[in-house]
C-alpha cells in the first residue's frame, strides 16, 4: 500500500465480509426449508428468505469490487484518492440501502421481480451510490496515470451502473420485462463483472508475480475481447422461451457455447504468469485464491454454464436444479473467490501486518470449494433426475420433488461445510494472526 | 503470448469487436421487441393482465416459482399453469379452481412445501388469473416440453 486514501478499502471489505455471512446464513435457512418444509413457515417464507439470500450476495460483491477499486486504483493512477470522505459517505449509504432493504423484507416491503425485489426508492439510492463512487474513482484516474487496468476497470464499473437503469423499467408486457431484465441479470454477470474481475485479476498477477506489465495488459485486453464478443450474444439463450423469435436458439447457442473461451484464457493466463514470473511472494493465500478463481470460474461459469445452454438441452434443463447447479459454482468460482483474492492480497498491506494467518485462509478455501463444489454436484445430479422425470416422462412438479429428498440433504451438509469455511476466511481476514519469525524473514520486498 | 499481436492492437480489437456485437445485438433486439409488439395487437395486455402482473409481483411468487422457467424453482412453473388446470377446455372451471387454491394456503400440511397465505381480493385474484392465461398463450417455441411445466 503506497497511498494513506487506499484506507478506504477497509470499510467496503468489512462490510462485504459481514454480509457475505449473512448471505451463507439465509442460504442455510432456506436449504433447511427444502428438506424441512414446515420450518419457520409461518415466521419466515421461503420467498422473504430467498430474496434475502440473493440480495445478500449481489450487494456483498458490489460493495467488494468498491473496495477492491479503492484499494487498486490509487496504487495504479499513483495518486491519492480524489475524496477520501466521500468514499466514506458512499459507503454508510449504501450500507444503509441495503439493510433497510432487508429490514423491509422481513416485513413483506418488497417490489416482484427477481434479484430486483428493492423498492424503488432504495434503487434510486443505489444509482446516486454508484454516482458517487464512479465520480470519486474517473476523477482519480484523470488526475493520475492512466493504465489498461484502470481503463477496463472503470469501463466495468460504469457498465454496472449503466445497465442497471434497465432496472427502473418494468413493462406489463411479461416478454418485455424478461427482455430487458436480462440486460440488468445478464449483460452484468455474463458481461461487465467479467471486466471487473478480469482487470483485478490482471492487478493481482502483476503484483504477485512480478510478470511485465506490458504482458499482462495484453493478456487483459484478449481475455475481456473474448468475454464480451461471446458474453453480449450470449444473451440469446435466456431468450429461448420466453415469446422471441426462434433464431435467438441459434444465436445462443453459438456464442454462449463461445463463453468459455474467456475463462479457459484466464486460467491459461495466470497459471502462466506464476510459471513464468518466478517471484515468490509473500502471500502465498493472495496467490491461491487468484489460482483458484480462474479454475472455479472456469468449472462454474464456463463449464456448468456450457452444460445447459445449448437450445436443445435447454429445451429439456430450463428452470430446473441444473440452474441453481450452476448459478451457485458460477457466482462462487468468478465473483466470491475474486473478491477474497483481492482481501486477502490488501489487508495484510492496509493493517500494514505481514501476510497473516495464512494456513487458516486457505484451509478456508479448500473447506469452502469443496462444500460448494459437492453442492454443485448435488444440484446438478438433482437437476438431471428432475428434468428426466418432469421433462421428459412429464410426472408432477411437486411428485418429481419428493424424488429429490436425497439430493437435497446432501445439499444442505455442503451448505454447513461451505458455512464453516466462510466462518474462516472471515476469521483469518479480521483477526490478525501470530506472525512467524521464519515468515518475516522470507519476506520479499514486493508489495 | 505472440509478438505479432501488440497490446494497443488488442485494445483497438476489443473495443472495436465489442461495438460491433453490441451493435448487432441492440439490431436483433429491437427486431424481437418489434414482433413482441405485433404480437400483442391480436394478444394485447389488457388492464386486467397487467393488474394481475401487479398482484404477481406484490406478492414476489418469482421468489418460490418459475414462469416461463424463470424464478426460484421451489414450487411450480406458473406460465403454463392455465394450460394445466384445463383452462384450454373449460376456462370457468379453471379460474374457479386456481383462485380456490391460492385462498386455501396454506395447506398445513406436515412434511409439504408451504405456500404463505395471502390477502388477494376477488379482482385481483381475477386479473392473477388472466395474467396466467395470458402468459400461457405466449409462443413459448412449445417450451415446457410437458404440461407438467
Amino acid at each position: 500500500m503506497k497511498y494513506e486514501s487506499q484506507k478506504v478499502a477497509l470499510y467496503y471489505i468489512a462490510g462485504a465480509l459481514g454480509l457475505f455471512v449473512a448471505q451463507i446464513l439465509f442460504g442455510l435457512v432456506i436449504g433447511t426449508i427444502v428438506v424441512v418444509p414446515n420450518f419457520l413457515s409461518e415466521l419466515l417464507p421461503f420467498n422473504i428468505a430467498r430474496m434475502i439470500h440473493t440480495n445478500a450476495l449481489i450487494v456483498w460483491l458490489l460493495m467488494g469490487f468498491f473496495g477492491s477499486a479503492y484499494y487498486l486504483i490509487p496504487e495504479e493512477a499513483e495518486t491519492e484518492l480524489y475524496s477520501p470522505k466521500l468514499a466514506i459517505i458512499q459507503f454508510w449509504l449504501f450500507l444503509f440501502g441495503a439493510a433497510a432493504a432487508v429490514v423491509g423484507y422481513l416485513f413483506h416491503i418488497h417490489e416482484g421481480r427477481e434479484f430486483l425485489e428493492q423498492p424503488l426508492w432504495i434503487k434510486l439510492v443505489i444509482v446516486v451510490v454508484a454516482l458517487m463512487f464512479l465520480f470519486n474513482v474517473s476523477m482519480t484516474v484523470l488526475k493520475g496515470r492512466k493504465t489498461a487496468i484502470t481503463n477496463v476497470l472503470l469501463l466495468g464499473l460504469w457498465g454496472i451502473a449503466v445497465f442497471f437503469l434497465f432496472s427502473l423499467y418494468n413493462p406489463s408486457n411479461l416478454i418485455l420485462d424478461k427482455v430487458f431484465w436480462w440486460w440488468v441479470v445478464h449483460l452484468w454477470v455474463e458481461g461487465v463483472w467479467e471486466l471487473v474481475m478480469a482487470s483485478i485479476l490482471a492487478f493481482l498477477m502483476i503484483k504477485l508475480t512480478g510478470i511485465d506489465r506490458e504482458v499482462v495488459e495484453k493478456w487483459l485486453y484478449v481475455i475481456i475481447g473474448l468475454a464480451l464478443f461471446s458474453g453480449i450474444l450470449g444473451t440469446g439463450h435466456h431468450y429461448y422461451w420466453i415469446g422471441l423469435p426462434a433464431y435467438w436458439q441459434w444465436i445462443g447457442s453459438v456464442f454462449s457455447t463461445l463463453e468459455v473461451a474467456p475463462f479457459f484464457a484466464m486460467v491459461v493466463f495466470t497459471f502462466m504468469m506464476v510459471w513464468k514470473g518466478g517471484r515468490s511472494h509473500a502471500n502465498k493465500a493472495a496467490l491461491l485464491w487468484s489460482l483458484g478463481c480462474s479454475v472455479f470460474a472456469f468449472f462454474g461459469a464456463g463449464v456448468w454454464g456450457f452444460l445447459h445452454t445449448l437450445a436443445p438441452v435447454n429445451y429439456i434443463t430450463h428452470g430446473t436444479q441444473v440452474t441453481a447447479a450452476h448459478g451457485h459454482l458460477a457466482f462462487y468460482g468468478a465473483y466470491v473467490m475474486i473478491n477474497i483474492a483481492m482481501f486477502t492480497y490488501a489487508m495484510p498491506n492496509l493493517l500494514k501486518r505481514e501476510p497473516y494467518n495464512q494456513i487458516l485462509n486457505m484451509w478456508g478455501f479448500w473447506i469452502t470449494s469443496s462444500g460448494v463444489t459437492f453442492m454443485t454436484f448435488a444440484l446438478t445430479f438433482a437437476g438431471v433426475v428432475q428434468s428426466h422425470l418432469q421433462r421428459v416422462l412429464g410426472m408432477g412438479f411437486m411428485e418429481v420433488q419428493e424424488q429429490l429428498g436425497l439430493f437435497y440433504w446432501m445439499r444442505l451438509g455442503a451448505g454447513v461445510v461451505t458455512f464453516v469455511g466462510v466462518v474462516l476466511i472471515v476469521w483469518s481476514l479480521v483477526v490478525p494472526g501470530r506472525a512467524k519469525a521464519a515468515a518475516r524473514a522470507a519476506i520479499q520486498p514486493a508489495e | 503470448m505472440s509478438e505479432t499481436l501488440t497490446k494497443s492492437a488488442a485494445r483497438n480489437i476489443f473495443y472495436g469487436g465489442t461495438a460491433f456485437f453490441f451493435v448487432i445485438f441492440v439490431g436483433l433486439v429491437a427486431h424481437s421487441v418489434s414482433t413482441v409488439n405485433e404480437m400483442a395487437i391480436n394478444h394485447p395486455v389488457t388492464p386486467s393482465v397487467a393488474r394481475g402482473k401487479e398482484v404477481w409481483e406484490k406478492h414476489a411468487c418469482i421468489d418460490c416459482h418459475t414462469i416461463m422457467g424463470e424464478g426460484a424453482y421451489f414450487a411450480p412453473e406458473l406460465g403454463n399453469v392455465w394450460v394445466r388446470y384445463g383452462g384450454r377446455d373449460d376456462a370457468a372451471g379453471a379460474r374457479e379452481s386456481l383462485k380456490l387454491w391460492v385462498k386455501n394456503q396454506p395447506s398445513g400440511i406436515e412434511g409439504r412445501r408451504q405456500m404463505p397465505h395471502f390477502d388477494i381480493s376477488e379482482p385481483d385474484l381475477d386479473a392473477l388469473v388472466d395474467f396466467f392465461k395470458w402468459t400461457s398463450e405466449v409462443n413459448t417455441q412449445n417450451w415446457p416440453p410437458k404440461v407438467s411445466g
